[in-house]
């Protein structure tokens, strides 16, 4: 047996060993963050979720004013609760866009009317292909878009009370 | 008191390996024999681990509420099974196991063994005695099963209902004396590599144990298969996830094992090629404990998670398979090859075996693994799932199938008799099953049809090998190869109709809609709530029909006040030709409710076949065990006639 092969098992179970010290010294951050923060965000172009609100495309993002554009769903539980903080923003002046991830008009429509409708437009997203694009990983999710269409900061899970003043900052900065 | 107990044997069985390790070195250094001295510690030791574990067994069935594990782990409320079980449904508890049976089969190993060299004995005795110090070590400086609380608590908080289960009462600790036996075989191959009497009587006496630990290892994991199947409300048999992965690595190096090792027995050949696989298995053992116990690795089993632990746990790891490897550097190059093969023999068909084998087993490796390093080295995340798996180890795994069929009918040394020749109607049924799944069902996966082929083809195969045989005079370790054998045909029968058959149907529903899955109506009738000794659900009730009869399905959604967590119990009929599987979720805003619903042609061949692998292990066992009594008997009678 070559010198090599003998002591490949053990060079293999250092390798490993060295892994798994390494997962112990920095535990997994189940966080998966979009790598587009400071892109612009890639092209698409969606109908409208609604009857009664248009779809926006990707370009329309670039209207020279920051926005949110939130990732959301009727069957999504913690969108439930984030609404609510949603309309706080709305009412301190932040436009909001929605992107509605595989739902159905008539389910939305019930959610919006029983939880509250912040959203300027909403784009029907009925198979997650501009989530993917964007890089976001579930619902919900928000983005904070410059005036140019560039993404400047993506918020992962829901946004609570607490985390209005960064949202609000992050707009500012991006203005 | 009783906790007390426990604790202060745990400490001496502590002094007494540690003992026994010194015995060890001083034999070998010295040329000493501590051979009896280092029996009598074996078998002490092993009988104050159990002392050990009997107390944290009576803690927990009397739920003594003064000591932390039991407030922890435990609840007054809890069914009597449960609560014994919940003395291993947990870290402490479960280590606790881990080292009695290690500890046990040091003793066992002390008591029974009289084949090997004394020698060889003796090192592997203290490589046992080393195995339970770390875990001792682990034990009373890091995870203290008996710590008291002080003040005793009034209440338990409860055991993880996912684990209220007989499963529960069984998987863990099947694995563990399966993933422990190896732990012998381990220690064997060490001491033979320190002494270097690497031969055939060696591989005689870690037979036994290869084999006990691969039949556990088997029902270990075909009954966690299960338990996931049922209990997670899935649907599936098998997601490769790590901790799963972690229990079918140590069973793919035992197998490839349990095969090699009788090469070593028959012929004196792969001698360094054994003492390696055999300090492979217990180390896949030992990784898929750490796995389990340390959390790293994201997981259905997320349950056990505990960083800190996994330090100390990795320690160990990383001592006792980097020692046993360093010493198979060393010491391989010194172990002569015995006796010379022709190409075409039963050797090289075991070869292959292996060879198969340990490639299945290193792409399982890799894929478990893999994320991991990737995100160590380029800090970029990813998983590898279900079609790296199928797509890769699947094909391999199916070669392995047909060449099962062959390997039996082999000779050792050179091959005289026609093996093609025996073949042809497995190979008949073979083509015939392909053509049939063509014509029937022309639809399915290239893998699924494939398996079924191989499936029909083991299924004769197998039972070649007791043709042209007095089945009276044909020893019942044939007997259990055959039956093996068999069941790798019947499980994957069953994997490929459960894969290439099996009907969908998720839905949201009312109370009197009605759904359809494969052949089946399905109506739901009223939702109501009902309640258990410590749950209170949601139930479903669906009335299913194909044509005739009425099957009443109730699953449920239960919820479980302490800890407060939710559950989905599937409710499942087993047919003659299938399973028929229903979820009940959630209620949306209207008051419809959302169900899932599956036919799975054939799927309980699956663990037929998984349960039949394990008796054809036990069959060959009990031959073993009775050649040997009757060549005992027949020395004394020899001696005394």
């Amino acid at each position: 047996m070559s010198r090599a092969l003998r002591f490949a098992p053990l060079l293999v179970s250092v390798l490993v060993v060295a892994a798994l010290v390494w997962r112990l010294a920095t535990p997994s951050d189940t966080m998966v963050r979009s790598k587009l923060e400071g892109r612009a965000v890639p092209a698409f172009a969606l109908p409208a979720a609604l009857s009664s609100k248009p779809g926006f495309t990707s370009a329309d993002l670039a209207t020279g004013q920051p926005r949110l554009v939130n990732i959301f769903a009727s069957w999504c539980v913690p969108c439930v609760s984030e609404v609510r903080v949603l309309d706080q923003l709305k009412s301190r002046g932040v436009e909001i866009d929605g992107i509605a991830v595989r739902d159905r008009p008539e389910d939305l429509a019930d959610f919006l009317a029983r939880n509250g409708d912040p959203y300027r437009r909403i784009a029907a997203d009925s198979e997650s292909r501009v989530q993917i694009a964007l890089g976001s990983s579930g619902v919900p999710e928000s983005f904070v878009v410059d005036g140019r269409g560039v993404i400047r900061y993506q918020h992962v899970g829901p946004i609570e009370a607490a985390d209005v003043p960064t949202i609000l900052a992050k707009l500012e900065q991006a203005r | 008191m009783l906790a007390e107990a426990g604790l202060a044997a745990l400490w001496l069985a502590a002094g007494l390996a540690t003992l026994q390790l010194f015995l060890m070195v001083h034999a070998l250094r010295s040329g000493a024999d501590t051979a009896r001295t280092m029996r009598a510690i074996a078998l002490v030791q092993g009988a104050l681990t159990l002392v050990s574990f009997a107390m944290l067994l009576l803690v927990f069935a009397r739920t003594d509420l003064s000591v932390a594990l039991v407030y922890e782990n435990s609840h007054s409320a809890k069914p009597f099974i449960y609560k014994v079980a919940g003395a291993w449904g947990n870290h402490e508890g479960s280590m606790l196991l881990w080292v009695t049976v290690l500890s046990a089969a040091g003793a066992v190993v002390a008591l029974m063994s009289r084949r090997t060299a004394e020698r060889t004995l003796v090192a592997a005795l203290g490589s046992q005695a080393a195995l339970a110090l770390g875990f001792y070590a682990f034990l009373l400086v890091a995870s203290n099963p008996f710590a008291r609380l002080s003040p005793a608590a009034v209440e338990g908080r409860g055991l993880n209902p996912l684990l209220q289960d007989p499963g529960l009462a069984f998987h863990p600790p099947t694995l563990y004396l399966g993933y422990v036996g190896l732990s012998v075989a381990f220690s064997f191959a060490v001491g033979a590599m320190l002494t270097g009497e690497v031969d055939s009587r060696l591989a005689r006496a870690m037979r036994p144990w290869v084999l006990g630990a691969w039949i556990l290892l088997t029902l270990g994991i075909t009954a966690g298969s299960y338990w996931a199947y049922y209990e997670l409300g899935w649907g599936g048999w098998w997601f490769w996830d790590p901790v799963e992965n972690a229990s079918l690595m140590p069973w793919l190096a035992a197998t490839a094992l349990l095969h090699s090792i009788n090469v070593l027995a028959a012929r004196g050949a792969l001698k360094a090629w054994t003492m390696m696989l055999a300090v492979i298995a217990f180390s896949m053992s030992m990784v898929g404990t750490f796995l389990v116990r340390s959390g790293v690795l994201t997981s259905v089993h997320a349950f056990a998670i505990d960083p800190q632990r996994g330090t100390f746990l990795l320690a160990l790891l990383a001592i006792y398979v980097g020692a046993a490897f360093t010493l198979f550097a060393l010491r391989a190059p010194l172990l002569k090859e015995g006796a010379p093969f022709e190409l075409v023999s039963r050797e090289t068909g075991l070869v292959i075996n292996n060879l198969l084998l340990s490639v299945i087993l290193g792409i399982v490796f890799i894929g478990t693994l893999y994320p991991l390093i990737v995100e160590a080295v380029s800090g970029e995340k990813l998983s590898v799932g279900a079609p790296y798996f199928n797509a890769v180890a699947g094909p391999l795994a199916l070669i392995l199938a047909l060449l099962v069929g062959v390997g039996p009918l082999l000779t050792w040394r050179r091959q005289t008799r026609l093996v093609l020749e025996r073949l042809k109607i497995p190979a008949l049924l073979g083509a015939t099953a392909l053509l049939i799944t063509l014509v029937l069902a022309p639809h399915i996966g290239v893998l699924p049809r494939l398996a079924l082929t191989v499936a029909a083809y083991l299924a004769a195969a197998a039972i070649v090998p007791l043709t042209g045989r007095n089945p009276l005079r044909t020893p019942l370790a044939t007997w259990g190869m055959v039956a093996a054998h068999f069941g790798i045909a019947v499980a994957l029968a069953g994997m490929a109709a459960n894969a290439a058959f099996t009907k969908e149907t998720l839905a949201i529903a009312r109370p009197g809609d009605v759904l359809r899955v494969g052949p089946w109506q399905v109506q739901l009738g009223d939702v109501g709530p009902t309640a258990g000794k410590n749950w209170t659900a949601i139930e479903g009730e669906l009335r299913a029909t194909r044509g005739d009869g009425l099957v009443i399905l109730k699953p449920q959604t239960r919820y479980f006040t302490d800890p407060p967590t939710e559950t989905n119990e599937a409710a499942i009929r087993t047919f003659w030709n299938g399973q028929l599987y229903t979820v009940i979720g959630k209620p949306d805003a209207s008051g419809a409710w959302q169900l899932r619903l599956w036919w799975k042609p054939f799927v309980t061949l699956i663990w037929a076949g998984g349960a039949l692998i394990a008796l054809g292990g036990a069959v060959a066992m009990l031959g073993r065990v009775w050649r040997r009594r009757r060549r005992r008997e027949r020395r004394w009678q020899d001696r005394y006639a």
